[in-house]
């Protein structure tokens, strides 16, 4: 045992410190930063999901807004009027979203990668009017407010012990994101280097050789769609639990341009990515609104349109930069840069022609 | 049946309105294989240069050409800088690409003009008159009209200029037309200048309808997407058949259908995109792509 931990390569025990930093993390901020780094955990999920998708699969969806969408107005309709836990819908709504997700890979097996992003930009930008429609069930352009959830006695009292403070809703909330979150990386994370992760690759890199070698395209494809739709279904869920209240607007085209963007900038198919893509597309326009009216220089006018228009320049001009100069994102910036300090620590020889780097000192 | 008539007319009106936009993508898809996404907010963004133009004190009539000549510039300086350094790239990365391109230009139209929505004038006067029986309005009549003016000239540039012959020529065999000593990638500027200034027409006809905001064009694309899909997403001739069947579709469709309404016109849009997708790919006027293997 002993052996095995100390043989385990330097990622695992960056996981181990990534899972301690984040179970640990509510005990010393502040309930409302709880909040924000839960809905920060629920936009990382919903990523992880288009990232199977997009990164894995090699299939466009700009539409992941509206399977969000189907899971939280799942899991509030269960909750708010059939009285159901909370708790109990958000996987009732994440296989929900599964299901129509998988279905929905039918009509995608037929369009090429460019009609499909078409196609599901188009079901991004109509979801808002479609929720608004069947008013018995969605209440319109209302929404449905949903309760605050209330922390079960031993996490109060497993919180208490920790930090002598009484838990929050919030707190709770961001201890079930970080649950599912977990139990969803590790999923995506098994599910990536096994058999269907590797098909999904080889459908991607090549779809006829894919074939060729006995790989069930359509099955995979739809598969894929499928599972990415899970955890946008799940992360919606959470996102009603998280939020108290889901309406037609909570789920505009911007959301599903947020999804694209978080997975870019991490860096598609990887399964760290999402992670560092969904902190950074949650917290850039949150902190660039805070930070913009704190500076005294730019006049109160400016600042105001500063603060609606700016998180859409940043992203725009983010997307298309990295696209062109990192098309890894952060994970690929940072492996890249690894791998170069290692190289140069130890002086190795230049892998492509073997031979030994100059000496500094010499050039 | 009356009633209908004037549904129809003035769903011409609007579907030249998604023709021109939707023409403008066909220009884009056939120079490199793209759709591309910032078509509506490129519309936008000229159609906001045009009203700043004319706050200047320029005639409708002049700042409305200028604006097409500034926004062709601009099509040409996005294609050179934002989209050459990808021009090879796989088709995912191109539409991440000018989906920033989306967000950046409407973050951009909003950081310079705002959000709020203004007024933006009609040239043509108010009045209807009777066509058949059926009021049509001197609008819809004029929008009509000028969309039809900017359709033909950019058959005849295709069609029967050397101009356009070597833009087809580059788009259609790169490098053939290489070798015969065409400049593939500034054909393919060309094609965007183009595109970029088509698009601004369907701007700067559809603002005084639903007023300028940055986010004016969101369901317009989308109406586009739908027309150039119906009419077969390579095909000129298509798109301006698919926008006005769209136009007049959607209209009645809101007019008589009564789930329908107001609000899910949208939805009738999306309804078209995924029949066409899922019943014929190619659309009435495309033609059946081959794959090589």
């Amino acid at each position: 045992m002993l052996q095995r931990i100390r043989a385990a390569p330097p990622r695992y025990w960056l996981v181990v410190i990534a899972v301690l930093f984040f179970a640990g993390f509510p005990t010393v901020i502040s309930s409302f930063q709880a909040a924000q780094w839960a809905n920060a955990l629920i936009l990382v999920i919903a990523i992880m999901g288009l990232n199977i998708l997009v990164g894995y699969s090699g299939q466009l969806s700009l539409g992941h807004g509206a399977f969000m969408a189907l899971g939280a107005y799942t899991s509030a309709i269960l909750a708010h009027r059939y009285k159901m836990d909370y708790l109990l819908t958000v996987p009732i709504a994440g296989l929900l979203t599964g299901l129509v997700g998988f279905l929905f890979g039918v009509p995608a097996l037929r369009l090429s990668a460019l009609y499909l992003a078409l196609a599901t930009f188009a079901l991004a930008v109509v979801t808002p009017s479609l929720i608004k429609r069947p008013v018995a069930l969605t209440n319109g352009v209302n929404g449905i407010i949903l309760l605050p959830p209330d922390p079960p006695q031993f996490a109060k009292d497993a919180f208490s012990a920790v930090t002598g403070t009484v838990m929050t809703s919030e707190q709770w909330t961001y201890y079930v994101t970080f649950a599912w979150a977990l139990l969803l990386f590790w999923l995506a994370w098994n599910l990536v280097r096994h058999r269907s992760g590797r098909a999904m690759r080889a459908l991607r890199d090549g779809e006829v050789a894919a074939a060729a070698s006995g790989v069930n395209i359509a099955g995979y494809k739809m598969l894929a769609f499928g599972i990415s739709a899970l955890y946008a279904g799940i992360a919606g869920s959470l996102f009603g639990m998280s939020s108290g209240f889901v309406s037609p607007d909570s789920f505009p085209v911007g959301l599903s341009i947020q999804l694209l963007v978080g997975a870019v900038i991490g860096g598609l198919a990887s399964i760290p990515g999402p992670l560092a893509g969904g902190i950074f597309a949650y917290f850039l326009p949150i902190e660039s609104n805070q930070w913009v009216p704190a500076q005294t220089w730019i006049p109160t006018q400016i600042a105001s349109t500063v603060e609606k228009a700016g998180p859409a320049v940043t992203y725009g001009a983010i997307l298309i930069l990295i696209m062109i100069f990192a098309p890894n994102g952060i994970v690929g910036l940072v492996t890249s840069g690894y791998e170069r300090l290692r190289r140069r620590l130890r002086g190795a020889a230049d892998r492509e022609t073997g031979q030994a780097p100059p000496d500094p000192q010499t050039v | 049946m009356q009633g209908v008539l004037q549904q129809v007319f003035s769903g011409l009106a609007s579907g030249g309105i998604f023709a021109s936009l939707a023409l403008a993508l066909v220009l884009i898809y056939n120079a490199m294989g793209l759709v591309n996404f910032a078509q509506g907010e490129m519309a936008m963004f000229a159609t906001f240069i045009a009203v700043t133009l004319m706050d200047r004190g320029l005639n409708y009539w002049i700042a409305f050409p200028v604006t097409l000549v500034i926004a062709f510039a601009g099509g040409v300086a996005i294609q050179r800088i934002v989209i050459r350094p990808v021009e090879r790239a796989p088709v995912l990365t191109l539409v991440i690409v000018t989906l920033g391109l989306t967000a950046l230009i409407n973050g951009l139209a909003g950081f310079i003009w705002g959000y709020l929505p203004r007024a933006f004038p009609s040239p043509f006067p108010s009045r209807t008159i009777s066509v058949l029986g059926a009021y049509v309005s001197y609008q819809d009549l004029g929008v009509i009209a000028v969309c039809g003016v900017v359709l033909l000239v950019i058959y005849l540039l295709l069609q029967r200029t050397t101009v356009g012959l070597t833009m087809r020529a580059a788009a259609h065999n790169p490098e053939a037309s290489r070798l015969m000593g065409v400049r593939v990638s500034w054909m393919l500027a060309l094609g965007w200048g183009l595109a970029s200034a088509v698009g601004a027409v369907s701007g700067i006809m559809v603002a005084p309808i639903l007023f300028l905001e940055p986010n004016m064009m969101q369901t317009v694309i989308i109406y586009a997407f739908a027309a150039a899909v119906l009419g077969g997403i390579e095909s000129p001739v298509g798109a301006v058949v698919g926008g006005l069947i769209v136009g007049v579709t959607v209209n009645l469709a809101g007019a008589y259908v009564p789930y329908v309404g107001g609000d899910l016109e949208l939805a009738v849009a999306l309804a078209i995109i995924v029949a066409v997708l899922v019943l014929k790919p190619n659309g009435l006027f495309g033609r059946p792509s081959v794959r090589r293997v």
